[in-house]
């Protein structure tokens, strides 16, 4: 029997994670398996999903982005203000945002900074900005977003079609064309596609620009969602990113990460959560369970690593 | 000397700095009662900032994200068990430090049997943590003992317990650091990591020790916090965690690991608290507040890369 | 009118410190031939190939490419058609072979670029080695090693827009099997017969003998001989390589005294053993698992938890920059990090017993400086070393393992060095010696001889000599 590629494997642990997950789902609440139930349980499917997909394109490029879950709720506080009254400001302040991101990855790159303190120093920044254009939850979501995101397809909910088709897409994006081999190549030897000509610090660029827009696509997702925003609605966003990518079989070296593995990790997270409260697990254990999620997806890793090893 | 030869002495500069400028706001009203709140809040931060600044040191990835989150656990855990009888004040702090050498172990082991980077291994513990502190707190807000309460916002020959108590540990850190082996382990340990092994510096034995360290010292400082506050709040720790970091770089701290800098310390918690009270006092929003606080810590960062590279 | 030759070097001089790397040489390459490269350590052959490939800038010689002066970089060598391989992996490992092929060639860009890499990369696998089942769409990091090198090399040969014109193959073989060699070996010939020109270093006598048109022998940074294959045969390459007698080393009778360190079959070699008071010598050509033995040494007897009350091993790195010199610290605190226990009471270190010992080490081993508080930046390579030295030494573990610590090192400190070594020995220390240098080889008692990751020949007494080593070091048939 011809071995499966590592890729493929590697796709199995979230796969079957979220299989079992959803089919103790079902025997939990037999009503969840219905359009509606699906609908409710990947509501927040969609911008959970681009915030990993934006960390996970950071973590290609060997970076940690502890920043993404304030830059998505800055996103959200410009998408319910700016772009409801002054959109095309609004859209040259998140244009304007993802030059920063760009900028960022140069910096960390040329002066050799630790990405994560640097990160960290940004949220800060992402805060302020959005309490600034955010001082109190409030906003509204600018009619067509309300209504793209309100639309109800006919066979499978929205969230499910809008995450297969990002899903698709990221795939394509980042492991089909010349932009993705060329990020994941500075991952895995930056040293030698900087031999063969490249100029890294531009491939880390755009790498660091290509989050900034799935991380905005979060953020506008989020507000046609909620129909409203605040300045501290996306800040778990930091935290799960990074586990959906784990769990989807991303790697935080080496340039090895997954796009549909951490779409389906995402989805399997949410999953999580709603599992937890139909056991009636008090939300305060929601986020030690996500912790410990993580942790035994990593334990498991380092042992298939190990028996990949001797076989 | 010049100023770029002392890297510490700027964050003393800068925190004298912006105490005049904010004094100048208030014409001179406030200038004891301003000294006494930045000594009493510098004095949190430098002792999480003591423990963060030994697992800096052991070099680039060394980072421990789970200070917040022990603060919690221990601040509440330890309130709870002492239910404000003054009798159980030392076994309440006995159990507030047991957690903190119960998570460093336990970040340790993440980092060693599953071979993750200290940042996630800290992150996931963090998660577990904080969980524990949420279901630990149900219910009442519970208060601390009144001697503990009176100490911990009480004052001796004008500066506040607390700051003694960091002024303490701050001069143990630095007899740690400067003068014992263990001192010159870590040191060694962030400067090459394989040049350490190769002189015969145990390695995982210096760096567990150095993670349990940093949460003890969180462990206390979440101890002290939350008999200040009257009683442990679950997101009590959430500000320190940049905070800790922050006062590291700004003291000095080489981010890259391998040079540490104890009394900078101080000076950048002071800088960082008068920064915030200045922000207020001349009427700016917590928006400002948190814009400036990042900003500054990029531009030492960036600062500290330019000096060592050139 | 002859054609100008593919690349030429004239006088090219390259000094690393006090190291000539390169002194004086003098070389062309010309379509259709295969250039044997053969050498000891320090031979100079990896500086000659950085030169020829652009990694690294001549400054003291010329460089003519296509009978043209021409300034020479990374890029430019690619852009005239010169491909290297070397050993390390200079493949993405979590790319497929496509992927790679798409980076390493930018010519490929475009749409359908997978389609075409494809191709490339396949077409030149095929050509290289028929039959070899590797498919363009698998992950490099899940090929096993001979089949990544197989890649790497089909790279090399791959003509993507720019027809690769010189191909320097260093080792190419060392991951193959015998077949996969052959199948190499052959594609040269054809691409040399086709106007192609190839530069093979190889340790394996008998590939250069067999597939190069033409030799050159280096040896301390000259081509001390250059003739057509046909000209030379085994034993002619090898004493080309020597130098001439030495003088007779007086050397220790072989020791009785007890085994400090033993490993009975290293990968599948000879036993290693070290008695008490011997000097024991890692030869063969470098890279070829003396460093790895050393590690395991070291690696068994050091404690990772807690500190070592009597340490059994101690270590002088060779790579300072790597795992020698802790570059914040001053001379001092480097020299005593090996033996802090030693220095300190209940945990505080006793600053004026480190003092004294600093002192004491300075005047024996005669490291100039005038501050033992001083960076350690501000010493010299040669005094560098001697501090790694003087913390191994000062330490009171009996067994030293020593990681070619003098590459790079000026004589006069060489020969201070040397002298300390032997008077350790003679108090009973034992010394393990992993040296590129034949010199310091023939001064050990017993010298076990590294080839392709494990010990091949054990000698002793009067058998320690040049041609014996190298003999060992190079293999035979092909």
């Amino acid at each position: 029997m011809r071995r499966l590629s590592p890729d493929a494997l590697r796709l199995a642990l979230p796969v079957l994670a979220f299989v079992a997950l959803l089919t103790a789902v079902f025997v939990l609440r037999p009503n969840a398996m219905s359009y509606n139930g699906f609908h409710l349980l990947f509501k927040l499917a969609v911008p959970i999903a681009l915030a990993t997909l934006a960390q996970m394109v950071i973590m290609a490029v060997n970076d940690l982005d502890l920043s993404i879950g304030t830059y998505v709720s800055f996103v959200a506080c410009v998408t319910a203000t700016f772009l409801v009254d002054q959109p095309v400001l609004g859209w040259l302040i998140l244009l304007a945002s993802v030059g920063v991101y760009a900028g960022l990855g140069v910096v960390i790159a040329w002066r050799q900074l630790p990405a994560i303190v640097v990160t960290l120093g940004m949220s800060f920044v992402w805060a302020g900005l959005a309490v600034l254009v955010l001082p109190a939850p409030g906003g509204v979501a600018p009619s067509w977003l309300a209504g793209a995101m309100g639309w109800k397809p006919p066979l499978m909910p929205l969230a499910i079609v809008l995450s297969i088709l990002i899903a698709v897409l990221a795939h394509l994006l980042l492991m089909r064309s010349s932009l993705g081999v060329l990020i994941r190549g500075v991952g895995g030897n930056e040293r030698s596609v900087a031999r063969a000509g490249w100029s890294t610090l531009r491939a880390r660029a755009l790498a660091y620009a290509t989050a900034a827009l799935f991380a905005i696509a979060s953020g506008i997702t989020l507000v046609g969602l909620m129909t409203s925003a605040d300045a501290n609605i996306a800040l778990r966003y930091t935290l799960l990113s990074i586990a959906g990518v784990i769990l989807g079989g991303g790697e935080f070296i080496g340039g090895r990460i997954n796009p549909v593995g951490a779409v389906v990790g995402a989805m399997t997270l949410l999953l999580a959560g709603s599992f937890l409260t139909f056991l009636s697990v008090p939300p305060d254990w929601q986020i030690g369970a996500q912790g410990a999620i993580l942790i035994a997806i990593l334990g498991i890793r380092v042992l298939l690593n190990r028996l990949e090893a001797q076989g | 000397m010049t100023l770029l030869a002392r890297p510490w002495l700027w964050s003393w500069v800068a925190a004298l700095g912006v105490f005049i400028v904010t004094i100048m706001a208030t014409s001179g009203a406030s200038t004891i009662g301003l000294a006494q709140a930045a000594l009493t809040f510098a004095a949190f931060s430098v002792i999480v900032g003591l423990g963060q600044m030994f697992v800096i040191t052991l070099g680039p990835g060394n980072i421990d994200l789970a200070v917040p989150a022990t603060m919690t656990l221990s601040g509440t855990v330890a309130l709870k068990y002492m239910a404000e009888d003054n009798a159980l004040i030392i076994p309440g702090l006995l159990i507030a430090l047991a957690i903190g050498v119960a998570v460093g172990i336990g970040n340790y082991i993440l980092i060693k049997a599953l071979r993750i980077p200290p940042i996630i291994a800290t992150l996931a513990t963090s998660f577990v943590i904080q969980s524990a502190a949420i279901a630990t707190n149900r219910g009442l807000r519970i208060k601390p003992p009144a001697l503990l309460a009176e100490f911990s916002t009480g004052f001796s020959l004008g500066i506040p317990n607390l700051a003694w108590i960091a002024l303490v540990l701050t001069v143990a850190a630095w007899v740690l650091l400067m003068r014992t082996t263990y001192g010159r382990r870590i040191a060694a340990i962030g400067q090459s990591l394989p040049a350490a092994r190769m002189a015969g510096i145990p390695v995982d034995g210096t760096r567990v020790a150095t993670y349990v360290l940093c949460s003890v010292l969180a462990a206390l400082c979440g101890f002290l916090l939350s008999c200040f506050s009257g009683g442990a709040a679950l997101n009590m720790g959430a500000e320190y965690l940049l905070m800790s970091i922050a006062v590291v770089i700004i003291g000095g701290t080489a981010v890259a690991g391998g040079n540490s800098n104890v009394p900078g310390i101080w000076g950048a918690a002071l800088f960082m608290f008068l920064v915030v009270s200045m922000l207020n006092t001349y009427g700016f929003q917590a928006g400002v507040r948190l814009i400036a606080t990042g900003l500054i810590i990029i531009a030492v960062i960036l600062a500290a890369s330019g000096r060592r590279t050139s | 009118m002859t054609v100008a030759p593919l690349i030429q070097v004239d006088t090219a001089r390259v000094r690393f410190g006090e190291v000539r790397a390169l002194d004086g040489v003098s070389l062309a390459v010309h379509g259709g031939e295969c250039l044997g490269l053969v050498g000891h350590n320090g031979a100079g052959k990896s500086t000659l190939v950085s030169i020829l490939n652009g990694g690294l800038a001549l400054r003291d010689g010329s460089l003519r490419a296509d009978g043209q002066p021409v300034g020479w970089s990374i890029n430019a060598a690619r852009a005239r058609g010169l491909r290297c391989v070397f050993q390390e992996l200079s493949l993405c490992p979590n790319l497929t072979v496509a992927e790679n092929a798409r980076l390493m060639h930018r010519s490929l860009g475009g749409g359908a670029w997978r389609r075409r890499a494809r191709a490339v990369i396949g077409a030149a696998l095929d050509a290289v080695f028929p039959g070899h089942e590797i498919s363009p769409d698998v992950q490099v990091g899940s090929l096993t090693i001979a089949r990544r090198q197989m890649v790497e090399i089909a790279m090399a040969f791959a003509d993507a827009g720019t027809p690769p014109r010189l191909v320097i193959l260093d080792e190419p073989t060392s991951s193959l099997d015998a077949g996969l060699s052959a199948q190499l070996l052959a594609h040269v010939r054809r691409f040399v017969a086709g106007g192609g020109a190839v530069i093979l270093i190889s340790h394996i006598l008998g590939e250069v003998l067999s597939t190069a048109t033409r030799i050159v022998v280096m040896k301390d940074g000259r081509i001390v001989a250059e003739r057509p294959a046909a000209a030379f045969d085994h034993a002619a390459l090898v004493a080309a390589m020597g130098s001439a007698a030495r003088d007779h080393v007086a050397r220790r009778a072989v020791s009785q005294a007890a085994a400090v360190l033993q490993v009975p079959a290293w990968r599948g070699g000879l036993p290693f053993a070290a008695r008490r008071g011997e000097v024991i010598g890692l030869a063969g050509l470098g890279g070829h698992g003396q460093t790895e033995m050393l590690q395991a040494l070291f690696d068994h007897a050091n404690p990772n938890w807690w500190p070592a009350r009597d340490p059994a091993v101690t270590f002088v790195a060779g790579d300072r920059r790597l795992n020698g010199t802790f570059d914040l610290w001053p001379i001092l605190r480097n020299l005593s990090v090996g033996a802090l226990g030693d220095l300190a009471r209940r945990g505080l270190m006793d600053r004026r017993a480190e003092a004294a010992r600093g002192d004491d080490w300075q005047a024996r081993i005669g490291i100039r400086t005038p501050d033992m508080g001083l960076p350690i930046l501000s010493l010299s390579g040669g005094n560098q070393q001697k501090v790694l030295f003087a913390r191994a030494l000062s330490t009171r573990a009996p067994v030293v393992l020593m990681d070619d610590p003098m590459r790079g090192v000026d004589i006069g400190t060489k020969q201070e060095v040397y002298a300390i070594i032997r008077s350790e020995a003679e108090a009973g220390r034992t010394f393990v010696w992993y040296s590129t240098e034949m010199d310091e080889i023939t001064l050990c008692d017993r010298v076990y001889v590294f080839r392709e990751g494990r010990i091949v020949a054990d000698l002793s007494g009067d058998q320690v000599t040049e041609p014996a080593v190298l003999a060992a070091s190079f293999a035979g048939a092909a």
